[in-house]
């Protein structure tokens, strides 16, 4: 076997002890690495029913067949646990080097399980694991730790993955950098800090071997000149900002807490602005030709000196969706959640609920601890986020996420907290999006645009995206497993519309890389497979189909102005789209697995866990 | 021999991305897996966007050749690149101190100093240039980076005149 190492590395931080897990082809080519191979390991490794933030949750790593290999995009490592944020799977990914360390270190894969009595940082050195003490970096920033890490290490080549402030409060959205690219969204940081553990250093001394060096070469080669083109331009150039401008333009960026679709400054905070006035540099993760982040820099102002690489997503949430109008006042905020350990777009969602609650008499300012919380105003977010990271005041309220906090503060707030199964949602408002609405609604990981992908059949005009119909359940069941693939090979979705035939070429690189004979068919089949394990994940921690659903404000509250005008989404509606995408997806009515289903997909053993009987009525429907 | 000086790999800093895939071919290149500790040319970034790519600039008077104590340094005639003499290089490693751009590495397996050779044997060129996706890298001689230099300074100049 080539690429893979064959090998999993369990460490227990309550007791120290590491262990050597061998694993087959045959059990990698099922799950491939990243998002799948985590959630496998999460699978087997933690107890249903456990605390997210105890000693049982287990926090597992996995890279790729194609980390640190030529093959573009493909050095990015996946991450999962057991949420803290929606008590289901929390796979995340991240881009960078520390995934080609992890393979070069000797390892496939980490399953991180335990509790530290005190803070430490894990040093894997090849197959020697060490525990440091974290004391010096307590209440550090991400980068800051990062660097302080490499120093104390001696060795410039050592990769670091570090939470901040947030993860080490146990801040349910709290997020790891590494390198200044996240592992975001899901709260994995703060499962990293119930552990104590501030920090994984990784250094690896091995070579990575391909089964067939010459065809890689030369396959890779051509998919980096291919990620030149047209295909990528938009990454290129401006980056996911210049999402802004086309969200805008069609009525769906989110606005003051998803009050309003359109937004009066999106020309000043629009990608093109980014990228005319304030762009520095683009720059790559480690094997990537494309280079999507877009560094800005503050030249002047108060927030002189302010830099960050720039994304749509927390663009979106810390600026329109906060009332912000100002390019350096959302560089700063975007900086500040990443050096905090904060994930942007669920601090931007919590903030604006926040806004809102302040907005309509719910939360007074004294119980905002006097901070004069409106819309638009950067001060008054700037303090909110230190708060919320260190759990200081108000802080550990919005640290729950909204799901949490509108519970507990009650009086209607619930109605416009903007989630769905507690994670905050992205940036493109479903009202106006009806087969993203479902996509989101059913996502196993919460309200995830980039696990669901649906967006793009209701943005590309595939549908009208105003209204729903039939079909729309396999359409948005195809962009997910689409999605899982490249979730699990691991390969950016940056480079999808690359590839001449992408299961072909794909199937045809991963061999090469590895030396598995793997089909394009059995490539395919691993999107279903992991799609449908994620949501065993979920079952077993008791998921119902009333999870799979949208906050109040979709449903009651049209939108108010612009070209969505008067668009809301009905129960019946979504409704209608979830019956519609269970029965594409070959589950009961109830969104259950049927037994014979999971067999198919080969996750025998998870039918035992959790597998149903296929009512009667609908085996008939079906094969009508 | 129209050409003045010997070409070496360039990178400009403005285009590199931090991508590290000239780490990835040069490696493979050279000891047929990716393994970036023996790549001969190496990506340094300083955080957060300060990044260039370096590898041996065919010094005119090379400090690494003047360093070595056992004469196992020498330049190519056919290239300009520093050839080591396996038989009398000891890893002792003066040479890599000499270097000012650190282009110089002792093989974390032979103990030998490794330092870029341009890949003769390499139809399409050094792997590194090709592999770089912005373009950053490329082949010149000094002369031509000179000229480079000099139309940059006038194109910048006029510029400022309209």
């Amino acid at each position: 076997m080539h690429a893979y190492t064959g090998k999993i590395l369990h460490i227990d931080v309550t007791t120290r002890k590491t262990r050597v897990e061998q694993v087959t082809p045959e059990f990698l080519k099922r799950y491939l690495g990243g998002v799948g191979l985590a959630t496998r390991l999460v699978y087997d490794n933690t107890p249903a029913g456990c605390d997210p933030l105890g000693p049982d949750n287990a926090l597992c790593f996995a890279n790729g067949a194609f980390a640190g290999t030529t093959m573009p995009v493909g050095t990015k490592h996946g991450v999962a646990a057991k949420s803290p944020l929606t008590g289901m799977i929390g796979d995340s990914l991240s881009g960078s080097q520390f995934s080609e360390m992890l393979r070069r270190a000797g390892w496939d894969g980490l399953v991180i399980k335990g509790q530290s009595p005190s803070w430490v940082v894990i040093f894997i050195d090849d197959d020697e694991v060490r525990f440091l003490d974290a004391t010096p970096y307590l209440g550090k920033g991400t980068i800051t730790t990062q660097e302080a890490i490499r120093e104390a290490i001696g060795d410039e080549n050592v990769r670091v993955s570090a939470i901040g402030p947030a993860g080490e409060n146990l801040v349910r959205y709290a997020l790891i950098d590494n390198d200044g690219r996240q592992v975001g969204r899901t709260g994995n940081g703060a499962v990293m800090g119930s552990k104590r553990i501030k920090a994984l250093a990784i250094r690896g001394s091995h070579g990575i071997t391909v089964a067939d060096p010459d065809g890689l070469m030369e396959a890779t080669l051509k998919l980096i000149k291919v990620a030149q083109g047209p295909g990528t331009l938009k990454y290129r150039v401006l980056g996911t900002p210049s999402n802004v401008l086309n969200m805008n333009a069609i009525g769906v960026l989110p606005t003051r807490n998803f009050q309003e679709t359109v937004f009066d400054h999106a020309e000043d905070v629009s990608g093109e602005r980014l990228h005319e006035q304030y762009h520095v540099k683009s720059l790559a993760c480690a094997g990537c030709p494309i280079a999507c982040e877009q560094w800005g820099a503050v030249r002047e102002g108060k927030y002189k000196g302010a830099r960050i690489g720039m994304d749509y997503e927390p663009l979106f949430a810390l600026g329109p969706n906060c009332g912000m109008g100002s390019m350096p006042v959302i560089i700063k905020l975007v900086q500040t959640c990443d050096d905090l350990g904060l994930d942007g777009m669920s601090a931007g969602v919590v903030l604006s609920w926040a806004m809102e609650c302040y907005q309509r008499g719910i939360l007074s300012k004294e119980e905002l601890d006097g901070v004069d919380l409106q819309f638009g105003n950067d001060e008054a977010a700037l303090i909110m986020l230190d708060k919320i990271a260190h759990r200081d005041g108000v802080g550990d309220l919005l640290a729950e996420g909204v799901k949490r906090a509108s519970a507990r503060v009650g009086k209607g707030s619930d109605h416009f907290a903007m989630h769905s199964k507690g994670l905050e949602m992205p940036g493109y408002d479903v009202r106006g999006l009806k087969t993203f609405a479902m996509g989101l609604a059913v996502c196993t990981r919460g309200a995830c645009h980039n696990r669901a992908l649906s967006y793009e059949i209701d943005i590309k005009g595939k549908v009208d995206r105003f209204t729903v119909g039939p079909g729309r359940g396999k359409m948005a069941m195809d962009t997910e497993n689409f999605a899982c693939i490249l979730d699990c090979l691991v390969l950016c979705k940056f480079l999808r519309n690359c590839f001449d035939d992408f299961n072909v070429d794909v199937a045809r690189i991963y061999t090469m890389a590895t030396g598995i004979d793997l089909s394009p068919e059995e490539l395919v089949a691993v999107g279903e497979r992991v799609c449908n394990l994620k949501k065993a994940f979920n079952i077993r921690e008791g998921w119902t189909r009333a999870d799979d659903w949208l906050p109040p404000r979709v449903f009651e509250d049209p939108i108010p102005s612009g070209p969505g005008k008067g668009a809301h989404l009905t129960p019946d509606e979504l409704n209608y789209e979830i019956d519609d995408y269970y029965r594409a997806r070959g589950w009961t009515p109830e969104g259950l697995i049927p037994r014979q289903k999971l067999i198919e997909l080969d996750l025998a053993d998870i039918a035992e866990d959790i597998g149903v009987e296929m009512p009667i009525a609908n085996v008939a429907a079906g094969e009508g | 021999m129209g050409e003045i000086g010997y070409k070496h790999i360039v990178c400009d800093p403005t285009l590199c991305t931090g991508c590290r895939l000239c780490e990835y071919a040069c490696s493979m290149v050279k000891t047929r897996s990716f393994d970036p500790n023996y790549s001969r040319i190496r990506v340094v970034r300083i955080e957060p966007y300060a990044m260039m790519a370096i590898a041996c600039r065919l010094c005119e008077d090379a400090p690494c050749i003047l360093a070595c104590p056992r004469d196992a340094l020498t330049r190519s005639e056919v290239n300009g690149t520093m050839l080591v003499n396996t038989d009398k290089c000891d890893g002792c490693g003066w040479c890599v101190e000499a270097c000012d751009f650190g282009a110089i590495i002792l093989s974390p397996e032979s103990k030998h100093a490794e330092i870029c050779d341009l890949c003769p044997d390499v139809q399409d060129g050094p792997p590194c240039v090709s592999f770089c996706p912005k373009e950053a890298l490329s082949l010149a001689t000094p002369e031509v980076l000179r000229q480079q230099v000099r139309r940059d300074v006038v194109a910048r100049l006029m510029e400022e005149l309209k």
